[in-house]
């Protein structure tokens, strides 16, 4: 397809405004009710935001990293000092600051991955989501003394307006997902990608061509980790609206880690499909357990189910569709079109034959 | 002078012995690794998996402890048959990235299975063994050392030894290990793939019910288990993925660091840094030695 805008062609250009669309017209038009906003569209951009910064070092650049909450942890806690002790900064230049916060210490933490890969490299990322934790957890400064162990996360004002309903809550997710990820998909396409992929599919031939190991690994762990670490600050400070070390614990690594691998290995949307399927899923099986078997159900039980369903998604995916579910939505797609032929596609199958 | 001597033997001595504890779950880790050169990252959740299963046994059906003990064996026998036929089968041919997540499922799987079979409180496991001083060794050497710890060391090197005898003199171990230098290779001569996937699942199954016992006596049986199972990723960075000695030798190494770190350098920073302090030595490791101290040294080609 001819590009039309840039390098963008009238497709991209099209999913894009569809977006646009749906998230600030029709969604906020239509639903109404806060919990949405709180507790599904508000914690979805933010996980799939720290999601993209996982697709990044794992689905483009091919490194088993396991430590995304300690780098959301460290942005959150930057963005609560930024803005408790600069407040010059304002809102949107302390979460770039916190940004790049994290991706220094995603820099620290990545360069092991230029002597160890694999299951090796899983190992040292561990470190970092345990040190960040222990670091925030046993140095009070972080967390202005407060003993109590839980801070509350300061109102959102940009420019002087505040922010605090749920509903602007969900525009500043919304306006610094959407810029974050036009830029991740442009980074995916350009030099910077196909490098990331190139070390990915392997390093040592990419290396031999001239790609910088050092550089572009550094790179990928400095990105995604600033993609985390915005997705923490936001996370923080729009979704629980308190900073708890405790808040990013493992735990929140792995679930980061699933949404990766089932919502499609190497895909900037899959982060969105990933995001959402977990974090949608229990919310379903909550909602089965209370109106079909009426509360029958122990509550534990049903979360012990999910982790097995979970679990035995992933083993599926791997099994079957090991780009996870993006690629199954680009087969559907794709099984459509052959089936019933747009007039686009017959006028190009017509041109090439004459 | 001699006092502190005394303190610093005494808790290198403890680090130690809870190091057996790592080397434990390490050895689960290795026998796949060995065996099939996959990572089983659900080892973890086998550990919880059995020993709560052992637990449920004992304290809900009141099977006495050694029916029990062999109940559970068997449990972590079948789940070593499934893993074997659902998960590892389909994957033969699959990337070792790929089969790594894999496993990842499948110990969220257990994970999962156990809570919702068992239930998710704390159970206490009581062996026999008291976790406190042995008084002859307090008396005589004025060392003050866990009889669980001594027991789990023991435990250990019975366990070392039987797995050594076992991969260097038998015509079984004879077959894992070339299973794993070239599994296409291996059958392709007649060994059975299937037997030995099944009899390497089993056996890192009851190693992780018998490390699950003693981590459970000690710790109590519950979900924080698993992520201490994490621990014993640093031991097999340290010692060599594919190297029995080397779970041993690094499990030492991690369990006397960790309690030397934490006792004379943790106060300077307010404590709890056995948390990462294994990691951050990994790291090194990884840095100086990346195929660590007993592995075999791994050359990749274009």
């Amino acid at each position: 397809m001819k590009p039309v805008f840039m390098t963008y062609t009238k497709k991209d250009l099209i999913n894009l405004a569809v977006c646009m669309v749906l998230s600030v017209l029709v969604i906020p038009t239509f639903i109404t009710t806060e919990y949405w906003y709180t507790s599904i569209l508000i914690p979805w951009l933010c996980l799939a935001l720290a999601t993209i910064g996982q697709q990044i070092v794992m689905g483009y650049t091919g490194q088993l990293a396991l430590g995304a909450a300690g780098f959301m942890a460290a942005g959150a806690f930057a963005m609560f000092n930024l803005i408790l002790r600069v407040p010059d900064l304002g809102f949107v230049g302390s979460l770039i600051v916190s940004g790049l916060i994290a991706a220094g210490f995603g820099i620290l933490f990545g360069l092991p991955s230029l002597k160890v890969r694999g299951i090796y490299l899983m190992v040292a990322t561990l470190a970092s989501q345990f040190f960040i934790i222990w670091m925030i957890d046993k140095f009070g400064w972080f967390k202005n003394y407060d003993s109590s162990g839980i801070i509350t996360a300061q109102d959102i004002v940009i420019l002087g307006k505040p922010f605090t309903t749920p509903l602007a809550m969900y525009f500043v997710c919304l306006a610094v997902t959407t810029v974050l990820t036009l830029l991740a998909m442009n980074m995916a396409r350009g030099s910077t990608g196909r490098n990331w992929m190139a070390v990915r599919d392997m390093d040592i031939a990419a290396e031999s061509m001239g790609v910088s190991l050092l550089r572009t690994k550094v790179q990928a762990f400095a990105i995604s980790a600033f993609y985390c670490g915005v997705a923490g600050a936001l996370f923080a400070f729009c979704y629980l609206k308190s900073l708890e070390p405790v808040a990013f614990d493992i735990k929140l690594s792995f679930k980061i880690l699933f949404m990766c691998i089932l919502g499609g290995l190497g895909t900037i949307n899959g982060a969105f499909i990933g995001a959402a399927f977990i974090l949608l899923f229990p919310v379903l099986l909550n909602a089965i357990g209370n109106n079909v078997f009426h509360g029958a159900i122990d509550a534990t039980i049903i979360s012990s189910i999910e982790q097995v369903i979970f679990g035995g998604l992933m083993i599926i995916f791997m099994i079957y569709e090991p780009l996870g579910m993006a690629k199954l939505w680009e087969n559907i797609k794709q099984k459509w079109k052959t089936k019933i032929p747009s007039s686009t596609n017959i006028k190009s199958s017509l041109s090439k034959k004459t | 002078m001699v006092d502190e001597l005394l303190f610093f033997m005494e808790v290198l001595v403890g680090g130690l012995l809870a190091g057996t504890m790592y080397s434990l779950v390490a050895l689960g880790f290795v026998l796949i690794f060995k065996a099939s050169a996959t990572f089983n990252f659900s080892q973890g959740a086998m550990v919880f998996f059995s020993v709560l299963a052992f637990c449920g046994f004992m304290q809900d059906f009141n099977i006495p402890f050694v029916l029990a003990f062999i109940l559970a064996a068997f449990l972590m026998v079948v789940v070593g048959l499934c893993t074997e036929r659902f998960v590892l089968r389909p994957l033969m041919n699959a990337s070792e990235d790929t089969v790594l997540m894999a496993t990842i499922g499948l110990g969220y799987v257990l994970e999962g299975l156990a809570q919702a079979a068992w239930g998710v409180e704390v159970r206490r496991l009581d062996l026999g063994i008291g976790d406190f001083p042995v008084p002859w060794i307090a008396d005589n050497l004025k060392l003050f050392i866990s009889a669980l710890d001594i027991t789990a060391g023991l435990v250990a090197a019975v366990m070392i030894i039987g797995l050594f005898l076992l991969f260097k003199y038998t015509k079984i171990g004879l077959g894992l290990r070339a299973v794993a230098d070239d599994a296409g290779a291996a059958s392709s001569i007649g060994i059975p793939l299937k037997h030995i996937m099944l009899l390497v699942w089993s056996a890192a199954g009851v190693v992780a019910l018998v490390a699950g016992c003693m981590w459970g006596a000690r710790a109590g049986v519950q979900f924080a288990l698993v992520d201490l199972a994490l621990k014993a990723l640093p031991v097999l960075i340290i010692g060599g993925f594919s190297s029995i000695p080397g779970a041993i030798i690094g499990g030492l190494i991690i369990g006397a660091v960790e309690k030397v770190l934490e006792v004379y350098i943790g106060p300077f920073f307010g404590g709890a840094i056995e948390g990462w302090a294994p990691y951050v030595l990994a790291i090194f490791f990884l840095l100086y030695r990346p195929e660590g101290l007993f592995g075999e040294k791994i050359i990749r080609r274009v």
